[in-house]
């Protein structure tokens, strides 16, 4: 029952949806560096009552499926906060709040890297709190957690498609359409499987030069 | 808002048992397939390295999503033979987990220090009495941790099979949402706080078996300050920083 032709004709027909993924990991990605970033400076810093509230948000958050927080966010954040985005937004918002719980801990692992030191030195210069942070501590910290966000942001890349739940005509979007479209499945979806793989090996590799790079042993 | 909870919390524990089979169903072959795919890649021998790494890069290199509906949709097609949903799914979940565990195995089979392998040649231990004596026991407890993210992983992608029709908590949850359309806030919250519980209940045996591991090695166990692990969810086989260990 495999066509080669319809295997073909699928590419040109995922490439739209091609970019979909593409704008849902960059924004995605975007969020989920600086929400990161914030989620992890409320706990360094210990602001009270906030620093408790994000630490169980991250912990609950992480123990629990992005496909549900994203029909979560679709159907009650967004009418609770009485917007209507579109399903592309709402879906890389709770892709970027759902790898932000994430990256956090991976900043709180890069600012613990930096050593003691550095704050000593910082207090004996009697530096200011924040040119303390924007100064000394996340310039070296920032660098060594690179690679791990690189890794995130394929796993990102790899887990965009679920948002096709709420309507968002993704690669895999794109796919199941041209099947329902031709009654046949499987080349388009192989295709689909087959965009993944190509995108994500070279970026893994790139990935691990960046590591190499950055990351001392 | 809130009168409709009894019917909800029935309806939603009805896919409760979807749920909980698929996780422990993708955690068994998982865990057979991390095991001989992980020391696969550890093999003397080139073609066998290589048919392992072929599997581990490509289901970590392609969705998960588009290997669900490749095996629940398309190969039925193809073969002519059609697999029950869950069981597609069962084999999904263990499929590409399998393929991060085999990277877990991999890893903690290569930190047990080389003096232990080169004592147990010196004790003339088989190869196959070096592997099941010395590396393994002391691997085994290596590998719990990253395990422990594993399998969380794997019980948050669960919530994938309600797109194949399984009818696990997330599809259950789903056939409620057009009827009570103004209360779903509170099923998804059901939900939620269901997977929440079962992710502790992981982390919780996990742990267990961790001390229990360590015991066993003559070892103190380790003390941990939060719930989950704090690279729960890192690409398996990296330090917190990404570097491979």
């Amino acid at each position: 029952m495999w066509s080669w032709e319809l295997f073909w004709d699928s590419f040109s027909a995922l490439l739209p949806g091609l970019w979909i993924t593409f704008a849902a990991t960059v924004c995605g990605a975007l969020l989920a560096y600086v929400l990161g970033l914030v989620f992890a400076l409320i706990r360094q810093v210990r602001v009270p009552v906030l620093s408790q509230i994000t630490f169980g948000l991250v912990e609950f958050i992480r123990s629990t499926p992005l496909l549900v927080q994203i029909f979560f966010f679709y159907w009650v954040v967004q009418p609770w906060m009485g917007v209507q985005w579109s399903a592309f937004w709402s879906g890389t918002i709770a892709l970027g709040l759902h790898y932000a719980c994430y990256t956090s801990e991976v900043y709180r692992a890069g600012i613990d890297a930096v050593p003691k030191g550095q704050w000593e030195a910082s207090t004996a210069l009697s530096l200011p709190r924040r040119r303390t942070w924007t100064g000394v501590i996340l310039p070296q910290a920032i660098p060594r957690v690179l690679p791990a966000l690189g890794n995130y942001t394929i796993s990102m890349f790899k887990e965009t498609p679920l948002l096709l739940a709420i309507g968002v005509i993704d690669i895999v979007g794109a796919a199941k359409d041209f099947g329902a479209d031709h009654y046949s499945v499987e080349e388009a979806y192989t295709m689909a499987g087959i965009f993944f793989l190509v995108l994500s090996f070279p970026s893994s590799i790139l990935v691990r030069r960046l590591e190499r790079r950055f990351v001392k042993h | 808002m809130l009168d409709n909870f009894g019917y909800f919390w029935e309806v939603v524990l009805k896919g409760l048992p979807y749920t909980v089979y698929a996780t422990l169903g993708g955690i068994a072959i998982t865990i057979v397939l991390s095991v001989i795919a992980g020391l696969a890649l550890l093999s003397g021998s080139r073609t066998v390295r290589f048919i392992s790494r072929i599997y581990v890069e490509g289901f970590r290199g392609t969705s998960e999503l588009v290997q669900l509906f490749w095996i629940a949709l398309a190969l039925p097609i193809l073969i002519g033979f059609q697999l029950v949903p869950l069981w597609a799914g069962i084999l999904v979940l263990g499929l590409n987990h399998g393929a991060y565990g085999a990277e877990v195995v991999r890893g903690a089979v290569q930190s047990v220090p080389k003096a232990q392998v080169e004592g147990a040649v010196a004790l003339n231990f088989t190869p196959a009495q070096r592997m099941r004596r010395v590396i393994l026991p002391q691997a085994f407890i290596e590998t719990l941790p990253p395990f422990n993210n594993l399998f969380i992983q794997l019980l948050k992608s669960t919530a994938l099979l309600a797109l194949v029709s399984v009818p696990e908590m997330t599809k259950q949850a789903e056939e409620l949402r057009p009827i009570f359309g103004g209360q779903v806030g509170v099923i998804y919250l059901i939900i939620l706080v269901l997977y929440f519980a079962l992710s502790v209940v992981i982390t919780f045996v996990m742990r267990l078996l961790e001390r229990a591991a360590a015991r066993r090695l003559g070892r103190r166990p380790v003390k941990h300050d939060t719930l989950s692990d704090p690279l729960a969810g890192m690409p398996v086989g990296g330090s917190a920083l990404g570097g491979k260990p």
